[in-house]
Parts: structure tokens; sequence; C-alpha cells
């Protein structure tokens, strides 16, 4: 065979135990603690991210079940203020920031390259960068609470009550600087999202062959890669404002307390679709396995799920009606607001439709997928009343905003979550979780959760703002907040039965093999859990359904999961076009390397630096962080980065 | 609809296949384009900021006297021969030329240094600082990120000078360069937006 | 299920609320009584309120609620009867392969709840705008102005009158308004944002530092109206309620005339009360502003008629002369965090000052 420098002929095949166990070798991450730090395997990221994002979620979970027993009655005083204030600022920002978005970043890391039928993501090291990060990011503002400075302005963290002259800790320090380095994190895990898809499919996979749920992230992913500039602008002008006395939104230099509402709803609105769009999809795709049918209307469902998130950017003057906003500017808003529910409204009909013409398997992912969608229609209804200006002039600010947001991050992100942790369970594990506790952790679940929010609309009408740590007795607030605490706890317990479920499941599931649901998509084709490099052969794929193909007869000629490219000349992938995945190369993926976490670990002490204002210490981070960049960087004749290199 | 599935026990439709890192195939230069996406979003909610001001504040906001070109005159120059000289080098690296590549890489690296030589003049110039008004907070803000923009393109093409005059580029392996030189190109562009917005509009007043 | 229960509690509650409010007496006393007499009251409801500008926005409330509830009935009960309905396939084994179908005509349910939501949400984005213009401005001009200043954390009121500048004075946390005339108010922030908000009578206006907002209110019938910031500003937001009194024409006029009358000289014969002065002046006067004294500070509210009052400390207490004995010995307990610091005042200064401050009719 010629010596290629450039290109090579690759060869078709079915898998052999000889090319497994060379695969084996070449992917396997090597044990160890080197291997742990070093890792690029996208299974193992992904995990990682949908742990500690759990963690995060009970770690918020204990912060509002403590503001729970505050509010249980009026006039308690289990907490101080400053305390209250700390909890629900941390409790805001550890759900919103720290759990909603990374458990999606798990699936979608975990899952991206096994529905793409592809080894890997399109840049591993960046991928666990930005789990690194996250969680260097995640400890950075929890670590706060260790000298009782916590954030205390709220995730939405008005200023100028920010600022220094009313916040003088290192409290909003904390939140700028942990955001900032947040950002990070988000803005590479988007940008390694949206270059996978656009390049890691399996060939044949054509854009209206994607499932549904890469088109949620993907669709997030370039939305936050849009939004997420605007949240870190405004931390770090928050930031110069307190430390550097710039008059970004101090008043007394002609600075505008709302720039920042401007700069932060810019982002803080598309987020809200950022963190409800991927489980959207989640059960798009994983709701039709529990019907026996294909998802009715999939085109439209993706047309509405990128309209929504279109239209996401331009609504978010509905957060500010009360701040003075022109007549005329507000009616465009609430109109635009009113007209986004559109889109979400054909995925409820999508998913209505889809029970009603199939056939339905009641088994527990089923039950969060069907209890979603009624709680994802309280919580886009309960939107709509906000999308309207007077309507909204009483509601904002009070709990019936709070109840709404539970509904969007609970009903919506975290039952489609939970019923996807059930779905997916079998393929990280190779064990089914145990359908008799599921049920048990469902129903607490549900019903917790209904008991505390669903009265806590009434609360809100009734009067009560949001953010009070306290209330008096004679307002009419009291049964409803008891109710709401009773609830919380119900929840919480649900919570816990769902976590034993996890640790018993997984030391004494049932063995559930490759395609435990007799599910569609690519991921159930290969072993549970998958091997290293997820695909012995590369898999083509004919259609929308490549298990169910047959039985549908869609598609043009067959998907082919057997019998496929051979690529295993080193860690290698295949690249496709864009829209129709024609392959057009063979990709070097590269071996576990440290200097993601390194970089990391730098860019912690550099922010560190900056908060306590070690400067020295900040540059000397800094310095760090382009020398790991740079061999980071380093071309290599492995990776086919460097000229002279022969393949074959 | 693309008809590129391999059929079980059918031969392989497929041909040939690039191997590795090359043009457009090259994952990074993916990854640049989402970057300069992202980038560029920063800067517009920058200029937003900047735009926010200005027309929120009813003729408080400006300086009493309009920018002066004298040194932003001559950067806006100096910053578009950059990037037309690590365009240069590209096109000698994609033609084989290791000169050509080095020299055009070095002759970027020098316009970026004078471009932030330029910059410290210009800022040392302005009877205010960053700390005076939120006209000057935008001002060092806004020109202050284009400025780290440029030192972080220098610090680019350091290595990148240093990896061409070593020979790791040749006509097909010659991605990090174009990458680097998209870089260019967007911060060139950053610059003409910032250009317009501090020291043109202004005067349209 | 619990929402309907919560709504028909609420909706029981309110009518009892309107007869306590009708009998209210007028006269200050009684309105020290009034926090107990608003017990089982919920006083910031809004789905019923009372004024021009409140009215027309609760048909439009109530109508989304209605909607909403529908949706919601609607969805879930369809999602139930989609699954109680028919063809159900148990679950085998894991890995059993399972029937799977493509059943059509699906679609037109889809292009039908598309047109049925688009039609909903055009109609009640046109009700909408339809309110917001009604909503904008009052009807008629209003006669006068209330300068409403948000700081952490309570109110301060600046009454003007546009036609005589000499008829402004200031108050604090309690406001007066006419009933059956709206009311121009003007939002000010001395620190960080607030939100003023009466539900019974008008949604919110924020209050923010840098530029004056503005707002109105309109009352139709007399009662107080609780209200209460609603943008978080920091330890005591919780803290930081007002009182609106409508009172009727005649009674709000006699108020203001009230109002701008300087706190009456200390008798001759009462010394305490005499003493009580100087200390205020003293030891509150950096802060607090006592009309027709030195007493002039304005970083807390204004006192000069502090025994109108309802409620001090930003509708913390009752203002009864044990509560308010109590605040001045030690506001950091009564409401941690809050800028007026704990003096260390003597008991016999206390006992002055208490005194005086209960001739500040």
């Amino acid at each position: 065979m010629a010596v290629a420098e450039y290109e090579k002929l690759p060869r078709a095949d079915v898998p052999s135990p000889a090319l497994e166990k060379k695969l084996h070798d070449l992917w396997e991450t090597k044990p160890g603690i080197f291997g742990w730090i070093a890792t690029v395997d996208h299974k193992e990221i992904g995990i990682r991210y949908l742990v500690t994002a759990f963690v995060f979620l009970i770690a918020g979970g204990i912060e509002a079940l403590v503001m729970r027993l505050q509010l249980a009655g009026p006039n308690e005083t289990i907490l101080t203020p400053t305390e209250y204030d700390q909890l629900f600022s941390m409790h805001g920002i550890t759900m919103i920031f720290l759990y909603a978005l990374p458990v999606l970043s798990g699936f979608s890391n975990y899952l991206f390259p096994l529905l793409l039928g592809s080894r890997d993501m399109a840049f591993p090291r960046l991928n666990a960068f930005s789990y690194w990060t996250f969680l260097a990011s995640g400890l950075f503002m929890y670590s706060s609470f260790l000298i009782g400075s916590a954030p205390n302005d709220g995730w939405f963290n008005y200023a100028p009550y920010a600022l220094k002259p009313f916040n003088p800790g290192l409290n909003m320090d904390f939140y700028a600087l942990g955001m900032i380095f947040y950002g990070i994190s988000t803005t590479v895990g988007a940008a390694n999202f949206v270059v996978t898809v656009m390049r890691h499919r399996a060939p044949g996979m054509s854009i209206n062959r994607l499932p549904i749920m890469i088109w949620g992230t993907t669709t997030i992913s370039v939305g936050l890669l849009f939004a997420n500039p605007a949240v870190s602008l405004a931390f770090f002008l928050l930031w110069m404002d307190r430390q550097f006395g710039t008059h970004f939104y101090d008043v007394a230099g002609g600075g505008k307390p709302l720039l920042w509402q401007h700069l932060f709803w810019l982002f803080a609105h598309p987020w809200v679709y950022v963190i409800v769009l991927p489980a959207m999809g989640i059960v798009s795709d994983a709701l039709p396995v529990f019907c026996r049918r294909p998802l009715v209307a999939y085109t439209l469902v993706i047309l509405g799920t990128i309209t929504t998130m279109v239209l996401g950017f331009g609504v978010w003057v509905h957060h500010m009606f009360a701040t003075g906003i022109p007549f005329l500017s507000m009616s465009f808003f609430s109109g635009a607001s009113f007209i986004i529910t559109i889109p979400s409204a054909v995925a409820v009909f999508a998913w209505i439709a889809t029970i009603w013409t199939g056939e339905v398997v009641l088994a527990t992912p089923f039950y969060f997928f069907a209890a979603f969608i009624s709680m994802f229609v309280i919580g886009g209804v309960s939107g709509v009343m906000t999308a309207s200006v007077p309507a909204d002039l009483q509601l904002t600010d009070t709990y019936f905003v709070v109840a709404h947001i539970h509904y969007v991050l609970i009903g919506i992100n975290l039952f489609g979550v939970l019923g996807g942790v059930h779905f997916w369970f079998p393929k990280f594990t190779g064990k089914m979780m145990s359908e008799a506790i599921g049920k048990v952790s469902f129903w607490l679940i549900f019903v917790g959760f209904n008991v505390a929010f669903l009265p806590m609309h009434v609360t809100g009408l009734l009067g009560m703002p949001r953010r009070i740590y306290t209330y008096p007795e004679n307002v009419g607030w009291t049964t409803v907040n008891m109710i709401t605490t009773v609830g919380a706890f119900i929840l919480a317990s649900g919570i816990l039965v769902f976590l034993v479920n996890v640790v018993v499941s997984r030391r004494s599931g049932v063995e559930a093999g490759p395609n435990p649901w007799d599910a569609p998509t690519l991921e159930w084709a290969t072993s549970s859990p998958p091997p290293p490099y997820n695909f012995p052969v590369m898999p083509a794929v004919a259609s929308r359904h490549p298990l169910w193909e047959d039985r549908l007869d869609e598609g043009t000629g067959h998907s082919s999961v057997l019998r496929g490219l051979v690529l295993d000349d080193g860690k290698e992938t295949l690249a496709t076009s864009v829209l129709d995945a024609t392959p057009v190369a063979i990709l070097k993926m590269p071996e576990d390397d440290p200097w993601p976490f390194l970089v990391t670990v730098a860019l912690t002490v550099g922010f560190t630096g900056l908060l306590i204002q070690w400067w020295w210490m900040g540059g000397g981070a800094a310095i760090a962080v382009v020398i790991g960049g740079i061999v980071w960087l380093w071309p290599r004749a492995d990776l086919g980065q460097k000229a002279g290199a022969a393949y074959e | 609809m693309s008809d590129t599935a391999i059929e079980p026990e059918e031969p392989l439709t497929i041909g040939r296949l690039q191997v590795g890192s090359i043009g457009r195939h090259a994952n990074g230069w993916w990854g640049m384009i989402m970057l300069i996406i992202t980038e560029a979003f920063l800067f517009f909610y920058l200029l937003f900021s900047y735009y926010y001001f200005a027309l929120q504040s009813t003729g408080t906001f400006f300086p009493a006297d309009n920018p002066s070109f004298r040194y932003s005159g001559p950067e806006t120059g100096v910053v578009i021969l950059a990037s037309l000289a690590v365009f240069f080098g590209e096109r000698g690296g994609r033609k084989g030329s290791r000169l050509q590549l080095v020299l055009g890489l070095l002759a970027g690296l020098l316009l970026g240094c004078g471009f932030v030589a330029l910059q410290a003049f210009e800022w040392l110039d302005k009877p205010y600082t960053l700390a005076s008004n939120s006209y000057g907070s935008s001002f060092f803000t806004v020109t202050g990120f284009h400025l780290a923009h440029v030192v972080v393109g220098l610090l680019m093409l350091l290595p990148l000078t240093l990896w061409s005059a070593l020979g790791y580029f040749d006509r097909q392996r010659v991605v990090p360069v174009t990458i680097v030189m998209m870089y260019w190109f967007f911060v060139d562009v950053v610059w003409l937006m910032i250009f317009f917005t501090f020291y043109v509009t202004p005067y349209l007043r | 299920m619990s929402a309907r229960r919560g709504a028909w509690r609420v909706t029981r509650g309110l009518p009892r609320r309107r007869a306590r409010l009708a009998r209210l007496p007028a006269t200050a006393v009684a309105m020290v009584a009034l926090p107990a007499a608003a017990r089982a009251g919920t006083p910031m409801y809004y789905l019923k309120t009372f004024g021009a500008k409140g009215n027309v926005s609760v048909p439009l409330l109530w109508g989304l609620l209605g909607l909403s509830v529908f949706v919601i009935l609607a969805v879930s009960i369809l999602v139930v009867i989609g699954i109680a309905r028919g063809r159900r396939v148990r679950a085998g084994p894991p890995g059993m392969i399972l029937p799977v179908g493509r059943s059509s005509g699906a679609m037109p349910w889809i292009y039908g709840g598309l047109v049925a939501s688009a039609v909903a949400l055009i109609g009640f984005a046109s009700w909408t705008i339809a309110v917001m213009a009604t909503i904008d401005q009052p009807g008629r001009p209003a006669a006068f102005t209330i300068e409403v200043t948000g700081q952490q954390w309570w109110w301060q009121a600046r009454y003007v009158d546009p036609k005589n500048p000499s008829r402004e004075f200031v108050t604090a946390n309690e406001l007066h308004i006419p009933v059956g005339k709206p009311v121009h108010i003007k939002l000010v922030s001395r620190d960080v944002i607030h939100s003023f908000w009466v539900p019974a009578l008008s949604g919110k206006t924020d209050v923010i530092p840098g530029q004056v907002n503005e707002t109105w209110l309109e009352a139709d019938r007399k009662g107080v109206y609780r209200g209460q910031c609603a943008e978080y500003c920091g330890a005591q937001h919780a803290h930081m309620a007002f009182r609106v009194f409508a009172d009727a024409p005649d009674d709000f006029a006699k108020w203001w005339n009230h109002e701008l009358q300087p706190a009456p000289q200390p008798a001759a014969s009462a010394k305490l009360v005499a003493l009580g002065e100087q200390q205020f002046v003293l030891r509150c006067g950096a802060c607090h502003a006592v009309r027709g004294t030195s007493a002039g500070g304005d970083r807390g509210p204004d006192l000069t008629h502090l025994m109108d009052r309802t409620s001090i400390a930003a509708v913390t207490l009752p203002n009864t002369i044990g509560h308010l004995s109590g605040w001045i010995a030690d506001p950091q307990q009564n409401k941690p965090g809050a800028k007026m610091p704990n003096l260390d005042i003597s008991g016999p200064e206390l006992t002055a000052i208490r005194t005086y401050l209960a001739t500040l009719k």
C-alpha cells in the first residue's frame, strides 16, 4: 500500500474481536490519577457533568428547604435577613447556572457522538476543559460561603445594589468573577456542540435526520454563542465599577442602572430557552419510544425550536415592564412575548398527537414525560400571563413569577432530565433502573412539586413579593406558605428516593443489553455501556430511525450499523459535510491530555488573584494560561497538524 | 437527500479521504468561526453600551472636544497593514514558501506591536480617565477590549512564527496560519467598528 | 385542585375585608387599631381592585387566568385520555422487540391547535394593548403631585401643589389621597432600585436612581390600601411597606392643612416634653426632622406629625407608645440592618423622647 501523506482510502468491514481489541487499546483512558485528570472521553465527561450538576441540585435544594422553613410561618427567625439573602441568591445561581444547563450538557456530551454515530466530540480536549472550568467556577462561587460572603443580590443581581457603596463585601466579586469564569465553560462547550454537529455525523445523517435533542442542543449552543458575551460583559463592567471606579451602572458619573438590566436580560431571557429546549428535545426523542411511533410533526417541532430561540432574543424587555419603558416599546415586546408561545404550542400538540396515535408503554420514563407535558403547559401559560403588560405590572416580582420559574425549571427541565436519566441509565451503566422505586419517586416528585408550587401561584395573586425574608401575619400569606413548605419536603423526599434508585440499580439492576427499550437511534446500536471507541465500525444511516426503519419503511436504502468504515490507524473518526453528511475527511483525535485541567487550575488561581486583588497572582496565572495554551495547541504529527507525517 | 449510505455487502462507494487538519476540513477552522461569532457579539454588546449611554444621556455624555485622529488615524492604517501582512504570509505558506510565510508573520508581529504602541500614545493623550465619567469608562473599556484582542493576536503570531520557521507547515498542513489570519481579519473589522463609533459618529451628531 | 381551593379562599376573604374597610373611622386613634382589623384580610390581593387604574386590569387578569386554567385542563385531560384510551404495550424484559407503527392523521390536530393558539394569543395581545393605553394616563389631569423617594428601607413623600408652592410638605410611609381623584406620583430613588406598588390600586412602577419614573393612583372608595416595595433592595426589603389612605375629599383637605402646620411648642408646664424635645434634637435631629424645631435631618422620616400615622418603621410595627419605645431603644432588634442605629439611649432619655414624640399630633 502506498504511503500517503495527506489522504487514504478507508476500507469497510464488519467488526472483529481483533479490531475491537485494537480500538480498545487506542481509545481507552489510562487508569490512575493521570487518566482521571487527563481523560478526554466524552462519555466520562458527560457522566461527570451529570453527577456534578446533581450535586449542585442537591446543594441548591438544601438551600431551598432551609428557606422554606424560614417562610413556613410569619415572622420566623430561623435565618437572619443577610443569611436569607445569600441563600436565595445562591439557590438561584445554583439551580439556574450550576444545575440546569450543566445537567443538559451532561446528556449532550454523553449522547452527541453516540446519537451522531461518531467517536468523540469535535474538540475532546476543549470538552474536558469545559467541564473543568464549570466545576472550578462552581466551586469558586460556592467557596464564598466559607468566608460568609456569598452573593446576596439574587441571581439577576441588579445594580446599583450590587455596587460597592451598597454591597462592600466580596459577595458580588465572587459572583461577578465566578460568572465570567463560568462563561468560559459555556462558551467553549457551546462551540464544541455546534462544530460536532456540523462535522461529526454518520454518513447519510443529513440535517433532516438528526434527533430532536441534537437540534435542541445545537440551537441553544448557537444561542449561547450570541447571548453569553452579554452577561460576561455585564459582570465584567460590574466588577470594573466596583474595583476601578468606572461609571457604567453608577449614577454619580453618568452611569445607568438600567444598562445592567438590558445586558443581563439580553442574556438571561435567551438563557431560559437554553435550559428548556434541550430538555424538550429529550422528551421529543424519548417520548415516542414509549408511544411506539416516530414523533408527530418532526419538521414543525424543529422549526419551533429554532423559532423559539430566535424570538427569545427579542423579548428581553418583558422583564423590565415596570422600569418606565416607553409605551410603544412595551407594546412591541409584549406582542413578541405573546407570539413566542406559538412555536412551543406546536411541540405540545406534537407530543399529545404522538401519545394519541401511538401505543403506550407505561414505563417510568414515560411517567415523567407525560407529566412533563402538563407541567410544561402550566409553566408556559403563566409565562403568557406575564407577557401582558398590565397583568405583568401586578404579577412581576411576586411569588406568581416564582411559581412560574419553578414550573419552567422543575416542570420542564427537571422532569425532562429525570425521564432522560431513567431512559438512558441502561446505556450509561448497562443496568436497568428499578421500575418499582422509579414509580414511587415519580409520584413523590409529582405530588410534592405540585403541592409546593401550584398554591404558590395563589401566594403571588395574594401579593406576596419575592425575595422577602419574612412576612407579617396579617396579610393572608400564612396558609399558602405552609402548604408550599410541606410540598417542598415531599418533593425533596422524592428526589432522595430517585437517588437511592440510581445507587441501588447501578449495583444490582437488571442487565440492559444494547437496546432495552427497542429504541430507534444510533446510541442503542452499540453495547451498554458503550466501548471507549463507541462504534467498532463507523455506522451509516439512511433514515431518521436507523433501528426502526425496516419496520417503518422509511428512508432511502438501508442504514448500516454492522458494516462500515474501519478507522483504526490511531484515534480516528469521520468528518462529514454540514448539510448532507457525506464523508469528507478522516480526523485525528487527541490522546488524553492534562493541559485542560492544568489551564483550569491556572485560571482558578488567576480569578482568585483578581478576587483578592493580588494583581501579581492574576498576572502570573495569565502567563501560565498563555503557556498552557501554547503547549496545548503545539502542532502535532499524530493529530495531522504538522507537515511530513505519513499515514497508512 | 444524500445517498452515501453504505449498503451492507456492497462495495465501498467512498473514495480517498483527506487525513488530519487540512483547510476547511480542520475542526480548528470551524472552531475559529465559532470564536469569531461569539467575540463579534461581545463587541456588539460593548458598542451597545456606548450607544445606550449616548442616547439615554441627553447632552451630558460626550466630552467637549470631538476625538482627534492624530493617533487613531495611523492606528487604523497599521492594524489593516498587520492583517494584510499575515494574509501575505498565509498565501506564502499555501504556496509552500517558508520564507514568505515567516516574513509575513514577522511583519504582522511588528505592525501589531506598532498598533499597541500607538494605542498607548492615544490613551495618554486623553484628558479623561477610566474613572472620570461614563464616557471615559466606555472609551477605555472598549478600546481596552480591542487592545487585549490585539495582544492575544500577537501571542498567537509569536509561536506561529516560530513553528513556521521550524518548518512545521507545508502547502497542505498550514491551517493554523489560516486560522490566525481569520482572527486578525476579525480584529481589523472590530477596530473599524470602534473607529467609526468613537471617532466618526461624534462628528455626525 | 389546590389552586382552586386557594382562589376560593381568597374570594371569600374579600367581602369581609371590604366590610371592615368601610367601617373604618377616619380618626387617627381608630387607625391604630387597623392591623388588628385587617388581620383576616388579604390586603395585597389584586384580582379585586378599588380604583380606575386597577379596575381595567382586573378583567384582563381574570381573562388570562381563565384561559390558562382552560388550557392546562384541556392539555392534561388530553394527555390522560390519550394514555387511558386504548392500545397499550406491556413492557417486556429489556431488549424485547416491540411493535412500531406510524399511524397518520395527527397533523390536522397540530394545525388546528396552531390556529387556535394563534387566535387566542393575538386576541389577548390586542386586549393587552387596549388596557395599556387606558392605564397609561388618568382620565382627568391630576390635581397635585406626590414626589415619592424610595430609600433603604422606607418611603419619603413630598406633597406638591403645582398652583401653590408654599403648600408643600414632607411626610413618610403613609400617603393620603382624596377618593375619586387621580393623583400624580413622581418616583425617585436615593440609593438602589425599589418598586412602588399598591396592588389594590395599581401595578408596580420601579423607583430607579438617576431617573424619574411617573405613575398615578386613584381610589374609588374610602379605605386603607397596603403598599410594599416590590424590587429586592437589600437586607430589609421585607420591611419596606407603606399605606395609602383614601380619604373623603374634605377630610383629605383637612389632613393636608394639618400636615402643613409645624409641630406644637411644648407647653411651659410640660417639663418632660420640653426635655424630650431637647433630647430629640440632640440625639435624633441629625437624621429626623420635626418642623418648628432645629431638628432638620432628612436621612430618616420627617416626624412632624408622627402621631397621625398608624405605623412606624415602614409599617413594620404599629404606632403604639410601647412599640415606639422599643423601636427607639433597639431598632436593630426589630429591623436588623435598618439604617437607624442603636444609640444606647438611657431609660430617662427614652422616657423624655417618647413623651415628646407623643405630642407630635
